[in-house]
């Protein structure tokens, strides 16, 4: 043991003992290890795998936007607040990649890492790039008020993974959603400028909702509307928010949106960021 | 009969969590099970608590490492996400330790059946671990780790943190 300590970078070695670690989280092991991971009779592989990878793209992308905030928050308590949000995303993305990964035989380091911008699947809602605090917790409400019904409504899915996987990001989506809409209502129902500004953001981002709501053949559940917009209705209400009447952002002309591989400007940029050490250093174990 | 698994359930139990280190695995519900592998060694079944805990992938090392220790060569560490965690998994005597050491334990979960509603403000401060006093206050929703939030007592002016109840 004594000898680990003339040469530190031996502790970043994959495998080391006990009370040896320089960090939690150094080395990666496979999210769904020892799950039953076969699909069951009857299920379309492909969809299941096309439609895990959507979920999964939708945390990741979000979760790297959320990142891209830490040590840039107004206060230390949102900064622990969006870095822990960012994580539960990120875990989901993972066992959610791993799922698509396991059908498609690739890894999720394959998919989140070598993929171009065509092949990721997430709706544009994520990729947004809040301009300030107040479009960070608009943004987040809508995100988290609807993946929180999809899961939900995902928990009784036909494949048991997507299944369990939904069920456990349920409480923490939770969490996020109420996270989100305490700030909207401390927000709108604040001073004249935290108000103007909240109404402004929730204008800005009400064009990426309908997307959330296409029809997607590969969908293992979907989100009922009515049940959606009377969490919104709820939050507004107690902000004093007005319901935007902005129309929806168009699929392109083909009727493509995020599902397809259709984004903003703003996703290659992510993708550069995102994929930039590990495209530099394609042989490289973390 | 004293089976390989029946051993090795209390070496892998033992294990301190990471991040909580005055509670083990098992306190903290996190420990499913041990069993017998079909080819010899054990398998041990653990569940995250949270889908992105980064304590997850230490907690398997250190399981093993232990378990290596004991004697046991072949070991296997599996996951488990169904039925998902929930703080009720946690045991009475992690109840005990985390309030020992200053950390509020959680309440009941909130039970889910149908959809969950939208809670605006903050929920409950739990009573002090310091001094009992229920004259706390929610500072911020999220501590230092993604399953405690931060409050402060009234009473006796202490910052502590408390395990959120989910």
């Amino acid at each position: 043991m004594g000898t680990d300590h003339d040469n530190p970078y031996d502790l970043l070695a994959e495998d080391h003992d006990e009370g040896q670690r320089w960090a939690f989280g150094t080395g990666f092991t496979d999210p769904l290890a020892g799950i039953d991971t076969s699909v069951p009779d009857g299920l379309d592989a492909g969809a299941l795998a096309r439609y895990s990878l959507a979920l999964g793209d939708d945390a990741l992308i979000y979760s790297h936007r959320l990142q891209q905030w830490v040590a840039g928050l107004p206060e230390l308590e949102e900064e622990t607040a969006v870095a822990n949000i960012a994580l539960d995303l990120l875990g989901q993305a993972r066992m959610l990649l791993a799922r698509a990964g396991g059908i498609l035989g690739q890894t999720e380091d394959q998919l989140a890492f070598f993929r171009e911008e065509k092949e990721f699947r997430n709706v544009r809602l994520a990729e947004h790039a809040d301009r300030d605090f107040a479009e960070l917790v608009v943004r987040l409400l809508m995100f988290s008020a609807w993946r929180l019904a999809l899961f939900e409504a995902l928990s009784s899915a036909a494949d048991p993974v997507l299944a369990a996987i939904a069920a456990k990001g349920v409480n923490e989506l939770a969490y996020h959603r109420d996270y989100a809409a305490s700030w909207v209502v401390r927000l709108g129902d604040g001073t004249d400028l935290s108000h103007a500004k909240t109404q402004a953001a929730l204008d800005t981002l009400w064009p990426l909702l309908a997307e959330l709501f296409r029809p997607d053949p590969d969908a293992f559940a979907a989100v009922d509307p009515g049940g959606f917009d009377a969490v919104l209705d709820t939050v507004f209400a107690a902000a004093g928010l007005d319901r935007p009447t902005t129309a929806a952002l168009a699929p392109d002309t083909s009727g493509r949106a995020g599902r397809d591989g259709v984004h903003t400007e703003a996703m290659g940029y992510i993708l550069a960021e995102l994929q930039s050490v590990a495209r530099a250093y394609p042989d490289a174990t973390w | 009969m004293v089976t390989a698994s029946s051993t090795a359930y209390g070496v892998a139990a033992a294990t301190p969590d990471p991040e909580i280190p005055m509670l083990t695995i098992e306190d903290l519900g996190i420990l499913r099970s041990v069993d017998d592998s079909p080819g010899g060694g054990v398998v041990v079944t653990i569940t995250p608590t949270y889908s992105g805990c980064p304590a997850m992938r230490e907690i398997s090392a250190d399981v093993q490492a232990r378990l290596r220790r004991a004697g046991f060569e072949r070991v296997t560490v599996a996951t488990q996400l169904a039925p998902p965690w929930s703080t009720d998994w946690i045991t009475a005597e992690g109840h005990r330790k985390l309030a020992e050491a200053g950390i509020a334990p959680p309440s009941a979960a909130p039970s889910r059946t149908g959809p969950i509603p939208v809670t605006l403000g903050h929920p409950a401060s739990p009573p002090c671990p310091r001094c009992d006093s229920p004259d706390t206050r929610l500072t911020a929703q999220f501590s230092a780790t993604a399953c405690k939030s931060l409050h402060r007592c009234d009473a006796c002016g202490e910052p502590f943190e408390a395990v959120k109840a989910l």
